[in-house]
């Protein structure tokens, strides 16, 4: 091999690994912070045909309706918890920070956040959609879907 | 009546398009003038008759035409008149409209600023042009018509514009952010106008460059206001979401910067052709995708327009035609086209090189992030969502060795540079760079600041290597007089890179420094965050033109004194029946302090949403300093120069 040539294919071989290692690198990150979508049947009866359910401490996204009469504050902060349920079982999710402009009871939204036991989460963050319920399709069509709210963020060391 | 004119002339320019389309592309393959003479007059023909549609729907809004189902769909009598116009692209079918009169502007422009341009690549350029307009037209006159009536029973109101939109900042996101979008056909254009005649030499990126530049520059600024909106509007202080619609128009930007510096590369040393040609055709079909992602229904977002499948498919089909057709030409033609020039190892092709390489990898990162949720539902493994920590960690990471290569590269010369006359000078800026990091860090007595101190590190470095560079120029031309004789884009290179320090400063700093707290407060309340004092001091209810609601009154102190005063509001749009909150945002250089006013709870007590960040404005300065960037390179002298006859001098110049 003439010395251009073996430079050539040290430099292609280097580019080589070090793309298999970045797109590798990049499946693992993608991996790690994949979170599944349940419904409330979906998280006590199992996920898909192998029916896996989620353990505790998983991360995960939920979405449903909020039951009616079943948002519960706290009277001295801003600590509230409500059920969720869709075709059958109820699902209670506790959040503590402000909800979304468009929460009502009644209404789909969706909660982002860890499981505490096998029926209720701990949210970080709930996102509600506005909803054809009580709003024209056409109207809802034209609406841009999701409101976001704040996720919690960690507070830095040595701030209030 | 004025409705159906607007409907006609957009029929017109659909027949014009294929006009346009077809004949400059027979006759520059054919030889032949006459045909591809047409193109010229056909394009600023094209743009007036939309630019008559687009004034048509306009006219709609002002007199409140409820009889045009779209104007019934996103007006309101009760709208403010600026609102109302601004409703003319508050939704998928006026966005659309929006959409081609851009890109019908774009083709005239072309058509005016190419009077150097040898006549046969105008008539490629223009013809290429054309067949995109093609499909944009037929896609708003047979799927997305702003025209359509509700006659004959039609609405006494409209029902009104989605309140989010109701902002300053949505009256002018859009727009740039199209333009930035199509902007790229025009990039996209040259490089298949190439493709199809054989041709790339330095005239051809020169060409293509302030074209490239402009797009660029528009994404970049819609970006940045998109940015800002959100943080205005949304009401938690977030400023990039990785959403979905975001990540459509970030690939673009990505893919359009890396595009840039290849072109650089392409001009001033005649290699990197393939690579630029692919970027160019990547850039648009990123536009595509985006324009497929927001308006197909496929994604869930913040913004996501209508759901309606049949659109979907016509862009997904639109998207494949322009992604095989170019990519079968690229094949077809690309093994004619040879780079002669040679470089080292460690050379300015290089790092540029290293530059595209981390912006596609950023690029793959979003599409991928983007993407994955989309595949894993279709394929029927239930539906995923791709955490933010994702996109974070990784462009946390691609940051560092891409800020390092920015601030090496334009001290690096074409074709080969040697290590030993750099060392010293910017192992100086480096330590200067560190301190300079450090010293502003030690104001922060915060232990958890690696973030931070990488942050500044990097922002610190890339501004001392660009300064640097500019002294060492300096230098070289004589001292400061002789930079005057620096080029414009060298200018703009410098801004650009000095704009992208202070976006990284600004992220790092909010992302390490940002302190936000959700409180319950009653009337007098007051709760303390980063040493500022903020006191509620009145809520009363509020009474706009087309809204009701509840506005906040806080007072700030900070050591005692007051700082300033915060007006934060609750809005409920009765049509719509939307609840928007306005954020009270007090800006200053240095940090900004942010309200938001929450639901009512019992007591009677309001939730608020109280935040202070650092440096976030920052963010946005720098996106800013970038598109002026863009346009300061954008003045350069020589890419108005008439002939290609110098192209020899510019080649000795620097990027």
């Amino acid at each position: 091999m003439n010395p251009r040539r073996k430079q050539r294919l040290l430099a292609v071989s280097g580019i080589l690994v070090l793309l298999s290692g970045g797109v590798g690198a990049m499946l693992y990150a993608l991996n790690e912070n994949v979170d599944l979508f349940y419904t409330p049947s979906q998280l006590i009866d199992g996920l898909g045909e192998d029916k896996k359910k989620p353990v505790v401490g998983q991360r995960l996204r939920i979405g449903g309706m909020v039951v009616k009469g079943s948002v519960r504050r706290d009277e001295h902060s801003l600590k509230v918890s409500f059920d969720l349920v869709d075709t059958g079982p109820v699902v209670t999710v506790h959040y503590d920070g402000i909800l979304p402009d468009l929460f009502r009871e009644g209404q789909g939204i969706v909660a982002q956040g860890t499981l505490l036991d096998a029926t209720t989460i701990q949210a970080t963050e709930v996102l509600a959609k506005h909803d054809e319920n009580y709003m024209p399709p056409e109207v809802a069509e034209a609406v841009k879907g999701i409101k976001h709210v704040a996720p919690k963020q960690t507070y830095p060391a040595g701030t209030p | 009546m004025i409705a159906e004119v607007g409907h006609l002339a957009l029929c017109f320019a659909l027949a014009l398009s294929l006009i346009l389309a077809l004949f400059p592309l027979y006759g520059s393959y054919k030889g032949a003038a006459g045909p591809v003479l047409l193109a010229r007059p056909a394009a600023v023909l094209l743009f007036l008759l939309t630019a008559v549609s687009f004034a048509a729907l306009c006219y709609a809004f002002w007199i409140n035409d409820f009889t045009v189902a779209y104007v019934a769909n996103n007006s309101n009598s009760l709208l403010p008149w600026y609102y109302r116009l601004t409703a003319v692209w508050g939704s998928h079918e006026g966005s659309m409209l929006l959409w081609v009169l851009m890109l019908s502007g774009w083709t005239a422009a072309v058509a005016l600023l190419s009077n150097s341009l040898p006549l046969i690549l105008q008539g490629r350029i223009l013809g290429v042009l054309g067949f995109v307009n093609v499909g944009f037209y037929a896609f708003v006159l047979l799927m997305s018509n702003p025209f359509e009536r509700t006659l004959p029973f039609f609405p006494v109101d409209g029902r009104d514009l989605n309140p989010l939109l109701q902002d300053f900042g949505m009256i002018i996101h859009p727009p740039l952010l199209y333009m930035g979008y199509v902007g790229f056909a025009v990039s996209f254009a040259f490089a298949i106008a190439a493709l199809l005649g054989g041709r790339f030499d330095a005239n051809w990126a020169r060409w293509a460059r302030p074209w490239t530049l402009a797009a660029w520059l528009f994404l970049t600024l819609g970006i940045m206001l998109g940015s800002w909106w959100a943080y205005n509007e949304l009401g938690w202080g977030g400023w990039w979401f990785w959403d979905p619609v975001e990540n459509a128009s970030l690939m673009p930007w990505l893919v359009g910067t890396a595009l840039l510096h290849s072109l650089a590369v392409t001009e001033k040393r005649g290699t990197f052709k393939s690579w630029t040609v692919l970027l160019a055709i990547a850039a648009f079909s990123l536009s595509l995708l985006g324009a497929f992602l927001v308006r197909s229904g496929v994604l869930v977002s913040v913004h996501a327009f209508a759901t309606d499948p049949s659109r979907g498919l016509f862009l997904l089909a639109f998207l494949l035609v322009v992604v095989g057709g170019s990519l079968l030409l690229y094949g077809l033609r690309m093994h004619a086209v040879r780079s002669q020039a040679r470089y080292q190892l460690f050379s300015r092709e290089v790092l540029l090189w290293g530059n595209n390489v981390f912006l596609l990898t950023a690029t793959l990162v979003v599409f991928l992030g983007t993407l994955y949720p989309l595949f894993h539902k279709e394929l029927g493994l239930g539906s995923i969502s791709i955490g933010e920590p994702f996109f974070n960690s990784i462009f946390q990471y691609l940051a560092i060795p891409f800020a390092l290569l920015l601030g090496l590269a334009p001290w690096v010369r074409w074709k080969q540079q040697q290590w030993q006359p750099l060392l010293k000078p910017l192992s100086l800026w480096l330590v200067g760079a560190l301190v300079l990091a450090v010293g502003v860090l030690s104001m922060y007595q915060t232990p958890a600041a690696n973030l931070a101190l990488l942050g500044l590190l990097l922002g610190a470095w890339v501004t001392m290597a660009t300064i640097g560079e500019i002294q060492q120029k300096a230098a070289q031309l004589g001292g400061i007089p002789g930079l005057f004789k620096l080029q414009a884009s060298h200018w703009g290179m410098v801004l650009g890179h000095l704009g992208f320090a202070m976006l990284v400063v600004g992220i790092a700093m909010t992302k390490t420094f940002s302190v936000e707290k959700d409180v319950r407060m009653k009337i007098g309340d007051s709760v303390e965050l980063n040493g500022y004092t903020f006191m509620l001091s009145e809520v009363y209810a509020l009474n706009g033109p087309n809204y009701g609601g509840q506005a906040a009154e806080l007072e700030v102190f900070q050591h005692g004194e007051k700082v300033t005063h915060l007006h934060a509001e609750k809005r409920f749009y009765p049509v719509t029946r939307a609840v928007m909150t306005e954020a009270a945002v007090h800006a200053r250089l240095s940090r900004d302090l942010y309200v938001a006013l929450g639901e009512e709870l019992s007591g009677p007590s309001w939730a608020l949403r109280v935040y202070v960040k650092p440096y976030v404005r920052w963010i946005w300065l720098g996106a800013i300093l970038m598109a002026l960037g863009g346009l300061v390179s954008l003045s350069d002298k020589r890419y108005r120069r008439k002939a290609a006859v110098k192209a020899e001098t510019g080649a000795k110049a620097h990027a």
